[in-house]
């Protein structure tokens, strides 16, 4: 897809965010923000509401014009490129699809002017549609359709003009959450099968981690990491990281220093790398189990230390019981700088 | 996510926006200010007696048409809101028919039944033989009858509307903490609609305020101030005429303002969740049966005015005198309205105007409705507020403040002649559309996913194409419902037509009030007849979905 060819392929990364900021008033700037983007990678662009994550995306599709900073594609600069022009294919967060078109005007409204006469475009509408497994769709309301398949028919309108990078708002928050899961990964695949390089935005960690080949984690407007899931979860590059993604437990003051923190350190520790049980050296925190969660395979303890904190431990659901006097030791712990809060 | 101030070149346009605004609705107050406050004039009218009994009259008039409204409107829209009886559906969109009569049509229908010589009075002379008419159609009493037949449609609207958002689980949150049906009623069911009565309220009191039609009829030696700026032009008094503006401008300003402050806006946005409430069926036969019989009653009241208008379009002239029925009937009015040209004049001027001044005010919404909610710009209170001020002055304050302003050649002052030609009557009738068609695109435009145009731009959409195939499609309703309203506003347009026409354009209601002077009642009503059926066919397209 798409006529700009394989030249360059190997000449640097296929899409560029360079330092781009957008100050919106005093107190709210995003960025500078730099990533680089492979072709053909997934990248997924995970914060909490406000991080900027959203602004991020529109200024790649040409909606938000960066105060400073630029947008290349290709090596080509397309920073004030308007969005009609870009070829960057946006699927948005409610669809955004025209309720006055029908499911096939929809997919071919990008293809007008692109390919000459009306049997062309009928032909891409329906290749378009069969990608996404809603062939013969074509004359159907988009009104009468489910959410998973206006998902799929937002999809295939912004792939039919092949654009050279696909971007992707909030694409499954408004689908049940049982139809998630599918259709992440039918979405995975399907990018994949493509080829095309995408960017999408998500609040929630399990997506960011089941579509994206990198990840990259911002609050208040600020990248804190980019990685894979696995760089992020085991080694977080700040507390905000190592909280955001995955369960953690902080500890401060005593507890901390228990567990072999310096001064003025912070430990996060998840729970999964707890356990009951003195631990080597005397390295161990006493307290009470005041809770406790079953999942099934495993169990979840509500520790009340004796320094008032709480910690969760994940263990064998018949590790300990309500009320019980337990010891917790850590096999692996992260210590940060204590920011304060 | 769209920041502050926009594009430059969105400034721009804001700018511009704001300056063309500014010299079609400001300047000319801003110069029936400055022409009109002579000390002359001004002594003049501190100095009559009759402009202060003018003013007060316009004052009392409206406060007491707000009033009776209120009492028509609100319980009929509890009624058929609430309540299920046979007919409801039919009877509950009937009862809001006097909106398609235009308020001059409506007052001549009125004169035609309930007048010296009308239908009423025929009845009842031929009941009891009476040598007169029983009654004199007349003053305040005859004014405040028509307003409130007119006007009462507002607060039934409004208030339907009102309930209609009510979410059912507050009224029943209220009766669960032990709430009687009065409490519920007071306490929370009237508090949550309070914004649409004040929404009724105002509007029926703006109105009534502008009101010509009614006084300028029925009047007599009554005179409100709408009247008396008419009168005061007529005997060539124009500089009277302009503080005798100035001043009913000032009281419209006051009434907006006090009314504004009680509109109590944040209620409305906890609104709009949950089902409306239940209708009850009326179980007891008894009731069932005389709201029915009621309902039908009051139907075919508000019907007879626009039977009255059709019956007496059917009277060829001269043919009924002292008949109670018009003994002849026949479409010789209509014949006449058709085929002779002098008589078809003005329809076709009505319909040219009405259809320009109609598509000027709406591009100009369209351009505003951009700026203001798309790009932002700067401005966009200001020209939001200009869009809306010709609402907030009557029609007789604008019309007098055009003749003003174009009466004098001055074009470094952007004033030119209009006054005498053409022109005056559709700019006039597309200042006075703007705030309709404005407030309809404006709303149609937040409505309006901002997604929408951004998907169509994402997808190699071009500006022109985008408005095109997405905003206009999608902005259809809002487009329709504003034009519509503001069609068939300056079709029936009296206020204005009456203080700028020439013969060259004169408008249907011109040549109404022409056949009136001249006793040819029928080919009035032909008339009325013809204004009537097409504002109600626009209307009818206007709120089609």
């Amino acid at each position: 897809m798409g006529d700009g060819g394989w030249v360059g392929a190997e000449s640097g990364p296929f899409l560029v965010l360079d330092e781009l900021q957008v100050r919106f008033s005093d107190a709210v700037t995003i960025g500078p923000v730099s990533l680089t983007i492979e072709r053909g990678e997934i990248l997924a662009l995970l914060g909490p509401s406000g991080s900027g994550k959203t602004t991020l995306l529109r200024m790649l599709a040409g909606f938000e014009r960066p105060d400073s900073g630029q947008v290349r594609v290709e090596g080509e600069e397309v920073t004030a490129v308007p969005p009609a022009r870009r070829r960057v294919g946006m699927v948005f967060q409610h669809y955004a699809l025209f309720p006055h078109l029908d499911v096939g005007e929809n997919v071919a409204f990008g293809l007008q002017g692109t390919r000459d006469g009306g049997r062309g475009t009928s032909a891409a509408v329906a290749e378009a549609l069969a990608l996404v497994d809603l062939a013969g769709f074509e004359r159907r309301k988009v009104q009468e359709l489910s959410g998973g398949q206006q998902q799929r028919v937002a999809l295939a309108r912004a792939l039919a003009p092949a654009p050279r990078v696909l971007a992707l708002d909030e694409p499954l928050s408004n689908l049940d959450p049982s139809l998630r899961e599918r259709t992440r990964r039918e979405l995975r695949q399907l990018i994949k099968r493509i080829g095309i390089t995408a960017v999408f935005v998500t609040h929630e960690q399990e997506e960011a981690f089941d579509l994206g080949d990198r990840i990259a984690v911002l609050s208040a407007g600020r990248l804190n990491q980019v990685g894979t899931p696995e760089d992020l979860y085991e080694h977080p590059a700040n507390l905000f990281v190592g909280t955001f993604v995955g369960r953690a437990n902080v500890l401060r003051g005593a507890a901390a220093r228990a567990l072999g923190a310096a001064n003025g350190q912070v430990v996060l520790v998840r729970p999964e790398q707890l356990r009951f049980g003195a631990g080597t050296g005397g390295s161990a925190l006493s307290g009470v189990v005041a809770e406790r969660r079953y999942t099934g395979a495993a169990a979840f303890f509500q520790v009340t230390l004796e320094s008032g904190e709480r910690v969760e431990v994940q263990a064998a659901p018949d590790a300990a019981r309500v009320g019980e006097r337990v010891s917790v030791a850590a096999t692996r712990t992260l210590c940060f700088a204590d920011q304060g809060g | 996510m769209t920041r502050d101030g926009g594009r430059p070149r969105a400034a721009g346009w804001g700018v511009a926006l704001t300056l063309l605004l500014a010299w079609l609705v400001l300047y000319p107050i801003v110069l029936l200010v400055l022409d009109g406050m002579h000390g002359d004039a001004l002594r003049t009218f501190a100095a009559r007696g009759g402009e202060w009994q003018a003013l007060w009259a316009s004052v009392w008039i409206s406060l007491a048409s707000v009033v009776l409204a209120a009492v028509i409107g609100v319980p009929l829209a509890f009624l058929f809101e609430w309540f299920e009886f046979p007919g409801r559906k039919l009877l509950g969109s009937l009862i809001a028919l006097p909106a398609v009569l235009p308020p001059f049509v409506g007052v001549i229908a009125f004169l035609f039944l309930y007048g010296e010589s009308g239908f009423a009075a025929r009845f009842l002379q031929y009941l009891f033989r009476f040598q007169q008419a029983p009654w004199h159609l007349q003053g305040p009493g005859a004014i405040l009858l028509v307003h409130a037949y007119s006007m009462y449609v507002y607060f039934y609207l409004f208030t339907r509307a009102g309930l209609a958002r009510l979410d059912a689980a507050t009224l029943e949150a209220a009766q669960a903490l032990g709430a009687g049906r009065w409490r519920t009623l007071t306490r929370v069911t009237l508090p949550l609609v309070r914004p649409s009565l004040a929404g009724a309220a105002l509007l029926t009191f703006m109105t009534s305020l502008g009101s010509f039609s009614a006084p300028y009829v029925f009047g007599g030696g009554f005179r409100v101030m709408t009247t008396q700026i008419f009168a005061s032009k007529q005997n060539g008094e124009m500089g009277v005429a302009m503080v005798e503006t100035v001043a009913l401008a000032l009281v419209a300003l006051a009434g907006l303002a006090l009314l504004r402050r009680t509109e109590g806006e944040a209620i409305l946005a906890g609104l709009g969740k949950g089902t409306a409430p239940r209708r009850r069926a009326l179980r007891s036969p008894l009731v069932r049966l005389a709201t029915t019989l009621a309902g039908w009653g009051f139907a075919v009241l508000l019907l007879l005015p626009h039977a009255t208008l059709i019956l007496v379009s059917l009277v060829p002239y001269a043919t009924w005198t002292t008949e109670t029925l018009p003994p002849v009937l026949g479409l010789v009015n209509y014949g006449r309205l058709f085929a002779e040209p002098e008589r078809l004049e003005p329809l076709v001027n009505s319909l040219w105007m009405a259809a320009a001044s109609t598509a000027a005010a709406v591009a100009l919404s369209l351009a505003a409705g951009w700026l203001v909610v798309r790009r932002r710009a700067a401005l966009r209170r200001v020209i939001e507020g200009l869009l809306a001020l010709p609402w907030a002055l009557p029609g007789t304050v604008f019309a007098v403040a055009l003749a003003t302003a174009f009466s004098v050649s001055a074009p470094l002052q952007l004033r030119w002649v209009l006054v005498g030609t053409v022109m005056i009557l559709p700019l006039a009738y597309f200042v006075r559309n703007l705030p309709v068609t404005g407030r309809a695109i404006l709303a149609g435009y937040r409505q309006l996913d901002p997604a929408l145009e951004e998907a169509a731009a994402s997808l190699g959409a071009g500006p022109w194409r985008t408005l095109r195939r997405v905003t206009l499609p999608q902005l259809r309703p809002a487009l329709a419902a504003g034009a519509s309203l503001a069609f068939v506003g300056a079709l029936g347009d009296f206020v204005t037509s009456i203080l700028l026409y020439t013969y060259r354009n004169r408008p249907i209601s011109m040549e109404i009030n022409a056949a009136l002077r001249v006793n040819e009642m029928g080919v009035a009503a032909a008339f009325g007849v013809v204004l009537m059926v097409v504002s109600a066919i626009v209307l009818g397209i206007g709120a089609r979905r």
